[in-house]
């Protein structure tokens, strides 16, 4: 192992410099959420689960008519997720509340995409493939995608799907918030269209949540005291206000805290301008040229 | 520290190599499988669960059981210490084609494997997969650029290449000898590189999974999860190594080296021990202990992890004739290495419980068959490579 005392000289000042000015500049996190973005609220009390939305979403969005589009009843037998065929999905709960007639009464909910306001999967993706955008949608670009998936794995709500029976270019897929149309003026999402009873209301996420909280105020004793999706991993564009508690109806209890600023939070204060990397490089440098300057230099390594 | 390390010389095809033979075809069927049928078409997976035994063993342990390599790298070239360097080399040997397995496996994995190289040029800073990818990526050229002086010294002045490829003879003398200088000048930029990236990239493995708080057994997640998959590199970097080096010499029938390896052991009981620290501390700190009892296939599997393959060994190395024999030794380092593999399978696969769908996960056919044909792959380079290079220190006694 032979080390030229110039050469390492040279490396281990930049390392030094490096080390001891970068890390002043570690800021804390900072949620990255754009200011006013749009947003849909879902009222559950009053879906009636006619799935016009899945239709709308899936005309829209080019995807397949969804499965057994006029069937109101054995469709809800089983518990569906989104997936690459169906970017949204009903689903029908019993949670014990009965009507009338001692009946049970089921509760309708729309899972999509919830454009959360700092997404675990945009933090994620390893190419920058996932944004979030001005209007609050966060995008895809498959241009960029490698399917590596980690979207997937860090999304707490379990929305993107893959298309796992492609073999070459699958992509992943998801709730697009009908960007095309909302970027528009005037624009709403294909399921906020088409919706009879007004379940979905489309706007900007500030006056839905006034407009919610309204809703909750008028309506004492109707609703849950909580706009699911206000907080919820930092907020998320979507927000749900229901009579029936959220985690009856597949909406997961989650902290206040977004999901990426752990790992965030560890990465830069680690990485940023490489600091750390620099630093380990001079220390070790340092350790070997002193362990190593007594032995006489050898027959260069083979490591 | 004398080193004689030389071609073993021996007869290659041997049953066990056919063996590994059958794997290696049976994984290739499988391959081909994949990109004609697509991952679903050979894999469990789902949207619920999008990372399976090609992650959590192909990619994740396949990284922490290459850790031989940059530990033994800076013990014996950083930290100074010649006489481990006859281990050095196998244990480069196993890092590189670790790595280089790792990236395979990583090809067969995601979507498009063809976008492997986009990670270059979209660069998403907030990601703590795309600084593994970079480091795993530089680092596998630096392991490379490593070996390189041993190809070297095989070939160097008596390239002699079959048929018509002869005419390239000198050129291929003239890359190895001027690569070989250049190489040598600047070695210590590439050992000291090697340990940097691998302390960035392993720890951040455990980073993985901070974004999912929410899918990871509380038993494992944890903020520390970066310092942990850390430790438990350095702590199997020894261990690894001791467990292959004494694989390889049973196979080969050479001298065991146990001299060389049994100091190592003190190291192991020293970084062991500070990992079983953190890692009961963790558990004790933020009183996760109470899920220990919950009978849940989770709980166990996490049990077994850390009563096995962390403190079961530790104690053994305490006792002396544990340390001085060298069967003891190498079950101490087969546990230890079992456990930081366990460790690996737990976070990745077990501990993982997407929160919303019913989700029984087991690794399909297909999977097991191409993570089993990536394996005897490697071994099978492995020995190929130990074969014709000068890898492993030739034996004493028997003359070849």
């Amino acid at each position: 192992m032979q080390l030229s005392r110039r050469h390492f000289f040279k490396f281990m000042g930049a390392a030094g410099v490096s080390a001891a000015v970068l890390p002043s500049s570690v800021s804390a996190w900072e949620s990255k959420a754009p200011p006013d973005p749009y947003g849909c609220l879902v009222d559950l009390t009053r879906c009636v689960g006619c799935r016009k939305c899945e239709e709308a979403c899936a005309e829209v969005n080019g995807l397949l008519t969804p499965e057994r589009l006029n069937c109101q009843c054995t469709i809800y037998d089983k518990k569906r997720r989104p997936d690459h065929k169906a970017f949204t999905v009903v689903n029908r709960y019993f949670t014990g509340k009965l009507d009338g007639f001692d009946k049970p009464l089921p509760t309708y909910a729309k899972v999509q995409c919830m454009h959360c306001q700092d997404p675990a999967c945009v933090s994620a993706c390893i190419v920058g493939a996932l944004t979030k955008d001005e209007t609050g949608t966060v995008r895809y670009d498959v241009d960029k995608c490698i399917g590596c998936r980690y979207c997937m794995v860090a999304c707490p709500f379990e929305i993107p799907a893959y298309e796992y029976d492609n073999p070459i270019t699958p992509r992943v897929m998801k709730c697009t918030f009908c960007y095309d149309r909302i970027s528009k003026d005037g624009g709403i999402p294909g399921c906020a269209t088409i919706c009879p009873t007004e379940a979905l209301t489309f706007g900007k996420r500030a006056s839905l949540l006034t407009v919610a909280k309204k809703r909750l105020k008028e309506n004492p004793g109707v609703y849950i005291d909580h706009v699911y999706g206000e907080r919820e991993v930092g907020g998320t564009s979507w927000l749900y206000i229901s009579s029936v508690p959220f985690e009856r109806v597949n909406l997961p209890v989650l902290s206040d805290i977004p999901s990426p600023k752990l790992s965030e939070t560890i990465q830069h204060s680690l990485f940023s301008y490489l600091w750390s990397p620099l630093a380990l490089f001079g220390v070790l440098g340092a350790f070997m040229y002193k362990s190593n300057k007594v032995v006489e230099p050898k027959n260069k390594g083979g490591a | 520290m004398e080193h004689k390390a030389s071609p073993l010389n021996r007869k290659f095809w041997t049953p066990g190599v056919l063996v590994m033979l059958v794997f290696m075809i049976a994984g290739a069927l499988s391959i081909i499988a994949r990109f004609t049928g697509g991952i679903g078409y050979v894999t469990n997976l789902t949207n619920a669960r999008p990372w399976g035994l090609w992650v959590g063993v192909d990619v994740a342990t396949g990284v922490a059981l290459a850790a031989g390599g940059f530990t033994t790298a800076a013990l014996a070239h950083i930290a100074g210490k010649h006489y481990y360097e006859p281990i050095t080399r196998p244990a480069l040997l196993t890092a590189g084609l670790g790595y280089t397995f790792v990236v395979l496996g990583l090809l067969v994995d995601i979507g498009r494997s063809w976008a492997i190289w986009k990670p270059i040029f979209n660069w998403n800073t907030n990601s703590v997969l795309f600084e593994v990818a970079m480091c795993v990526m530089v680092y596998l050229h630096v392991l490379y650029f490593e070996f390189f002086p041993i190809v070297a010294e095989q070939f160097k002045g008596r390239v002699n290449l079959p048929g018509i490829l002869s005419s390239l003879n000198g050129f291929m003398d003239m890359i190895l000898k001027v690569g070989d200088a250049v190489i040598g000048k600047i070695m210590w930029v590439f050992i000291i590189l090697g340990v940097v990236l691998s302390c960035m990239h392993q720890s951040s493995l455990g980073s993985l999974m901070l974004v999912a708080p929410t899918k990871l057994h509380p038993l494992w997640y944890t903020p520390m999860l970066p310092l942990l998959f850390l430790t438990s590199a350095f702590a199997v970097g020894y261990p690894m190594v001791v467990f292959e080096t004494t694989l390889v010499t049973a196979s080969f029938k050479l001298d065991s080296e146990m001299n060389i390896l049994a100091p190592l052991t003190r190291i192991t009981i020293f970084i062991l021990g500070i990992y079983m620290f953190l890692k009961l501390g963790d558990m004790f700190y933020r009183g996760t202990y109470v899920y220990l009892l919950d009978g849940t296939h989770q709980t166990n599997s996490f049990i077994v992890e850390i009563l096995l393959g962390v403190m079961v060994p530790w104690a053994l190395l305490l006792f002396d004739r544990v340390k001085n024999s060298r069967r003891g030794v190498f079950i101490a380092a087969s546990l230890i290495v079992s456990g930081v593999v366990l460790n690996r399978i737990n976070v990745f696969i077990v501990g993982y419980k997407p929160p919303l769908s019913e989700d029984g996960y087991f690794p399909a056919l297909g999977e097991i068959l191409v993570t089993l044909g990536l394996i005897a792959t490697l071994m099978f380079i492995y020995r190929f490579v130990v074969t014709y290079l000068p890898v492993l220190q030739a034996p004493k006694e028997v003359s070849s």
